[in-house]
């Protein structure tokens, strides 16, 4: 099961927080300050796992993530998930936002945060793997845009 | 891809300084005029993490003004809640927020509504009050015909729903199982999923639809499915083995390319699927051949396609290779296996090489000339420059430590640990250092060496055992006195040593150990004298940085060391000093010592010299106080009550009046008598039963380990240990403490492999030898016997912890022995009471007996009751051990033992006393055949296997043996074993079962063995299921008492059962119940019905039940928080069945 999702850019900064087992408030931004200076402190060219430390869990639970120029996206997972199979899901995801929003950058992050999150919602579900096709994920979006659409248009 | 993402994103902080939208067109379009924008825009600009306080403090009290404005749209609440949001995420409390977020997905559009749910599963937790509130929402929502509403109350359903409220939807969204739309379908499974993380019992009726899904023709939700079968599999892999046909056939299509294509990722097919699929078949042929066999196939075929060199296929390689070695093994497949493993750990990529080592790590106990293969890898790796692969390589060398290796393996743990700063590091590999020191320690020095580096890094981080353990290791010796004097005077010495060193700190633990070593073991020392090691620790005493618990324990060191010194005038000079210390402990250490030091013959025989590990004589009644406590009742104190019975009053006092005249509770059967009718309650009487129950409840006073300082005579002149937790059997000696046998020190390849090389490389090669020593074809049984066979040099003796009949006696005969102080009067008060509870034992009426000897409907006070099913709890564990004879008359004894032989000599007879289930075979071979059925007896349920011998032969030494389990507590019935089987006959084997834990259905596995014509010998296995109905007996009571009992009750369960016509009438379904669960029907008012059973032995349980039109209300209540969701199970099967 994932635990959480934590995307931070270079400078720690959260850009998406999203807990699958509740912490509290405080506890939530140790968590992502004290995962941001792990994967701070390792260069690129070393292995994608690490271990949680005591904050989450202890030792059956790992950190997998991955380092797209300004932003950091790391999973939190338990045993029960495969480490390659998640690294590849991240992957998913970004290539899943790249094509949502056409070049996707730090920005859309920031200004679409909402936007974000239905999109991990398809992906990701109540800590659950959904979905990993992308075109799947893509046209849920999708339709969920026409919606906004037709209710704008209603508006209107 | 990837590239793409890169040059937009590095472009961002240019972007951010300019102020324009360029980068992300759309992003910029839409949202740089919006408020969010405005904020965003803001915090960017800021430098100090002040500033950006501020201006969020700011904006989130504008936000607050304005989501409570009465004017605020809903769309403009909407706007607001994503701003909301943002502020949580960056961690500003928000929470004035939350009720708004409701608001928004009650009332909004979809849009709106979205934004509502999105918000309000980032905002809340599962136990927030306010999520009560949505409940209704979400089931509006999830009746919605809109395909969006739906999904998106499902999406809230699976992260955040309380769990009390999951019947509220639960009918719903298996509903939704059937949907159409497979995206409904796959996420209504998904939901269920998390129902059954968080309430697995509400789900168990749902496990047929989950096989539904998992045929489903739909491929995600077939894989949707596969999350639920991981999880139970792993909790229970015997229930699914029928389903591994399935698994396997779906896993072949997947990897045959069977899959719409639309399926592959970078042209591998479903690579998540098969993951899943594979982990699930690994956990299904664990240790189970016929299973596995069904599985080489596929697993070989899996091997063989995932070539492609794409990081995805190698998440499926490892997966395979981790099955493959789970799983049944075949040589086959290990060999693949074990290449694969090869090219993960050869990898130039770091991730494969991480997952190479871990797999190394797995196998390493089946197959550890793999490891000798790749042990020039292991040792490059030992230095990568990544400190993850670093710490799994020492996790590999962990596993493969033996006696040969220990010092170069712990010798790389400790160069890490230094490097290390991360305390949860630093915990884990103290630890292990520890553990493997006390295994396989080459000699005194390098124990003591590493052990003090162990305390100085590990320091105040490290778990409590390990210090705990090193001084009991070093307190109880192996079995070579010399030796252990040797390893005890090393450590003084070295810690002599340590102390010496000018400014060094250690941590407060390892002064802890060194103070307690020191106080006990420096009378071995020759050069230095007690003078000495005084000045030392007062010289740490007087030290500011040390804490005041470790002062106490150097207090104490000081307080052994001074009966052994010949002048005194430092310890004088510290007593001065600490009898006027501010701090409270101190000051009482100080003057305990000074009043010691002013009798030395006393001081002497109150801390003798190398005594911590004799055992100390407890009077755990405190009969001492005895004349105290009959001064204090007889000038008319009010007897002493425990606290859990003062506690019990006063709840029962403050939910029900107490109706009952007072002068009948004192003839209450009770607890142990403390109200005895005769008014005149003795000292020790109390005391004594106080002990008593102190046993009794582990959550009441504790009496092993406790240090005895007072006795009948006062202060009691023992020797004072820091190791109380001692037991109180002396030790048993162990019988070999010989070193593991010598292992040849190369292995043969090891030898070959050592040819001319660069230095470097030679250097490499002698530390693989020393690390992988021990490890060749030669010593692989050693290796793999290693947890068992190892004899631990610096193992623990084995402290014998399980004492619980002895301790038991030994309480007794302390009972017994304040006893004989007793008058006569307390003595058979006492007498009584235990014949009461021996005999509400035996008949096990617990209530009619009640009700019997109070002669009035007393039942009904409510303490009383559960004061009572108290007692009987406890009775058995009292009695089991023959104990009885200590409170028992001679003929009682005998009597009570002849009724138990003619219990069991009768008991076939006894069968038609009680109701009891067909005889039904549970396993046979040509010779024998095993039947069983069950009796359920009023107090306990009876097992009983009939075993039937068919050949004409008769058949030795047969024995039948069940299985300890978990959840229930098995006796054997005596009298029935039975050697012997005669030819053609039949023999029984009789188990009473009592159930320690509740569940729904489990299952009792044992087997018989016997002999046959003294030649070979033959074992059956066989399980029976044993649900909780089997322990639910019916509970008699009057509807005045479930009244009260109702009351007191706090877990309670309801639910609405559909009836069909035919039965949809308050008697009938009352039938049912009281025929299928054995529910007693109390009561019947108008379309009300009440009911009352038991769970053995003693926990009562309610239902109250209403029927309307074709609805049955049920209501359960009980003092056990998992019985009622089991006998609301229960109901449904009964209910639906019928």
């Amino acid at each position: 099961m994932i635990q959480a999702i934590l995307v931070f850019n270079n400078h720690g900064k959260p850009r998406l927080v999203r807990f699958y087992q509740h912490f509290p408030e405080e506890i939530q931004q140790q968590i992502v300050r004290e995962t941001f200076h792990l994967v701070l402190k390792r260069d690129d060219n070393i292995c994608n796992f690490l271990e949680g430390g005591s904050l989450i869990g202890g030792s059956d639970y790992k950190l997998i993530y991955r380092h797209y120029a300004t932003l950091y996206f790391v999973f939190c997972v338990d045993s029960s998930e495969s480490e390659l199979g998640i690294l590849d899901l991240i992957q998913v995801f970004v290539e899943t936002l790249d094509k949502c929003f056409e070049n996707v950058c730090e920005l859309d992050l920031i200004f679409h945060m909402d936007k974000v999150h239905y999109i991990l919602q398809e992906v990701v579900m109540g800590g659950m793997v959904l979905e990993t096709n992308m075109n799947e994920i893509v046209a849920q979006i999708e339709a969920q845009n026409r919606l906004e659409k037709s209710e704008v248009r209603q508006v209107l | 891809m990837s590239d793409i993402v890169e040059k937009t994103l590095t472009a961002l902080p240019g972007l951010f300084l300019q102020n324009q939208p360029g980068g992300g067109p759309a992003a910029a379009k839409a949202s740089f005029s919006s408020r969010l924008g405005g904020l965003v825009r803001g915090i960017t600009a800021l430098t100090s993490k002040h500033e950006e306080e501020k201006l969020i403090q700011q904006e989130l009290s504008s936000l607050k003004a304005t989501v409570s404005a009465p004017t605020t749209t809903l769309k403009m609440m909407k706007e607001c809640m994503v701003r909301l949001i943002y502020c949580e995420m960056l961690g500003y409390d928000a929470s004035f927020g939350y009720i708004h977020a409701i608001k928004l997905a009650q009332q909004g559009n979809l849009l709106e509504k979205r934004v509502g749910y999105l918000a309000v599963s980032l905002f809340l937790h599962e136990n927030h009050e306010l999520l009560l509130l949505l409940v209704n929402t979400v089931v509006k929502d999830l009746q919605s015909t809109n395909l969006v509403e739906v999904c998106m109350a499902l999406t809230v359903v699976s992260q955040i729903f309380p769990r009390e409220m999951i019947p509220a939807v639960l009918p719903l969204i298996e509903d939704k199982l059937q949907h159409s739309k497979e995206i409904v379908r796959r996420k209504a499974v998904l939901a269920l999923y998390k129902f059954h993380l968080i309430a697995p019992n509400q789900v168990q009726h749902i496990h047929i639809k989950f096989r539904r899904a998992l045929c489903d023709r739909d491929v995600g939700v077939m894989a949707a499915s596969l999350h639920i079968y991981l999880r139970m599999i792993k909790e229970n892999s015997s229930g699914y083995k029928d389903l591994t046909g399935s698994f396997v056939t779906i896993l072949k299509q997947v990897v045959g390319g069977k899959l719409p294509v639309d399926f592959n990722y970078h042209s591998v097919p479903a690579p998540w699927l098969q993951i899943q699929l594979l982990r699930i078949l690994g956990l299904l042929g664990k240790d189970d051949q016929r299973t596995s066999e069904l599985m080489y196939d596929v697993l070989d075929e899996s091997l063989r396609r995932a070539e492609l060199n794409h990081n995805v296929t190698y998440a499926i390689l490892f997966e395979c290779v981790h099955t493959i070695y789970s799983i049944y093994p075949k040589s086959e497949l290990l060999e693949k296996a074990a290449k694969c493993i090869g090219k993960f750990v050869l990898s130039p990529r770091i991730n494969l090489k991480y997952l190479g080592l871990k797999a190394l790590t797995y196998v390493i106990q089946q197959d550890p000339t793999l490891a000798l293969q790749h042990q020039m890898t292991i040792i490059e790796c030992l230095d990568h420059p990544d400190p993850i692969i670093k710490r799994e390589t020492l996790e590999l060398l962990y596993r493969i430590t033996n006696a040969q290796n220990i010092t170069v393996i712990v010798q790389k743990m400790l160069e890490y640990l230094h490097q290390s700063k991360e305390e949860y590091v630093i915990v884990n590999l103290v630890g292990k250092i520890a553990e493997l020191a006390e295994k396989y320690a080459p000699d005194n020095a390098w124990f003591i060496q590493t052990m003090n580096a162990v305390f100085s890094v590990g320091g105040d981080v490290m778990h409590p055992d390990i210090p705990n353990n090193f001084l009991r290791l070093l307190a109880e010796g192996f079995d070579d006195e010399t030796e252990d004097q040797q390893l005890r005077l090393y450590a003084v010495q070295s810690y002599l040593t340590l102390l010496d060193v000018e400014n060094v700190f250690y941590p407060q633990r390892f002064l802890q150990v060194m103070s307690w070593v020191l106080g006990e073991y420096s009378y071995l020392l020759d050069k230095e004298t007690p003078e000495e090691v005084i000045t030392k620790l007062y010289k740490l005493l007087m030290n500011d940085s040390i804490s005041s618990e470790t002062k106490a324990w150097l207090i104490a060191a000081v307080t052994k060391l001074t009966p052994q010194a010949h002048s005194s005038h430092i310890v004088k000079r510290l007593i001065q000093e600490f009898t006027v210390s501010l701090d409270t402990c101190m000051r009482q250490h100080a003057f305990e010592l000074k009043h010691l030091h002013e009798n030395v013959e006393l001081m002497k025989n109150l801390l003798p010299v190398d005594k911590s590990c004799e055992d100390m004589v407890v009077d755990a009644s405190l009969s001492f106080l005895d004349g105290f406590v009959a001064e204090g009742l007889s000038q008319g104190a009010a007897p002493y009550k425990p606290h859990h019975q003062r506690q019990e009053e006063k709840l029962s006092q403050e939910k029900v009046l107490n109706f009952e005249p007072y002068g009948l509770s004192f003839s209450s059967p009770g607890f142990t008598g403390r109200q005895s009718p005769a008014g005149i309650s003795l000292g020790s009487d109390i005391s004594g039963n106080s002990a008593e129950t102190g046993l009794k409840e582990t959550n009441s006073l504790k009496l092993e380990g406790i240090k005895k300082l007072w006795g009948k005579e006062g202060y009691l002149p023992k020797k004072e240990s820091k190791t109380g937790d001692e037991s109180e059997t002396p030790p048993i000696p162990q019988e070999s403490t010989i070193m593991e046998n010598v292992d040849q020190a190369l292995t043969k390849k090891d030898q070959s492999q050592v040819v001319t090389q660069s230095k470097e490389e030679k250097e490499k090669q002698l530390l693989a030898s020393s690390l992988f020593v021990g490890l060749g074809s030669d010593n692989t049984i050693s290796l793999l016997g290693k947890a068992d066979t190892v004899s631990h040099k610096f193992r623990k003796k084995s402290k014998v912890k399980e004492t619980k009949s002895g301790e038991m006696t030994s309480v007794h005969n302390m009972t017994c022995s304040s006893f004989s102080s007793l008058s006569n009067v307390a003595y058979e008060g006492d007498y009584y009471l235990n014949t009461l509870q021996d005999r509400g034992d035996k008949e096990l009426k617990k209530f009619s007996l009640n009700s019997e000897l109070l002669d009035s409907e007393s039942l009904t006070e409510l303490p009383l009751v559960e004061k009572l099913s108290n007692c009987s709890l406890s009775t058995p564990s009292l009695f089991d051990d023959n104990n009885m004879e200590i409170f028992h008359p001679p003929q009682s004894t005998a009597a009570s033992v002849a009724k138990e032989i003619c219990l069991a000599s009768s008991l076939l007879e006894e069968t038609t006393e009680y109701i009891h289930s067909n005889l039904t075979e549970v396993c046979n071979n040509e010779t024998i055949s095993v039947s069983s059925y069950k009796i359920w007896k009023d107090d306990c349920l009876l097992m009983v296997w009939s075993v039937t011998n068919k050949s004409g032969l008769e058949l030795k030494s047969a024995n039948l043996e069940i299985f300890p389990a978990e959840n229930f507590k098995i006796t054997e019935q005596p009298g029935c074993c039975l050697p012997v089987v005669e030819a053609e006959s039949t023999k029984t084997f009789q188990y009473s079962v009592q159930m320690e834990k509740p569940f729904t259905e489990e299952n009792l596995s044992g087997f018989l063995n016997y002999h046959m014509m003294d030649t070979h010998s033959v074992q059956l296995e066989f399980s029976i299921n044993l649900s909780l109905l089997d322990f639910i007996r019916p509970l008699k009571i009057s509807t005045e008492d479930f009244g009260k009992l109702w009351l007191s009750f706090a877990n309670d369960v309801k639910q609405n059962i559909k009836m069909s016509e035919s039965q949809a009438d308050l008697p009938s379904a009352l039938k049912t119940l009281q025929q299928k669960l054995r529910l007693h029907v109390i009561d019947i008012i108008g379309n009300e019905g009440l009911l009352a059973c038991q769970l053995l032995p003693s926990i009562p349980g309610l239902l109250h039940c209403r029927v309307h039109a074709d609805v049955l209300a049920l209501w359960f209540r009980s003092s056990c928080s998992t019985l009622p969701d089991y006998l609301l199970y229960q109901c449904q099967k009964v209910m639906e069945g019928s």
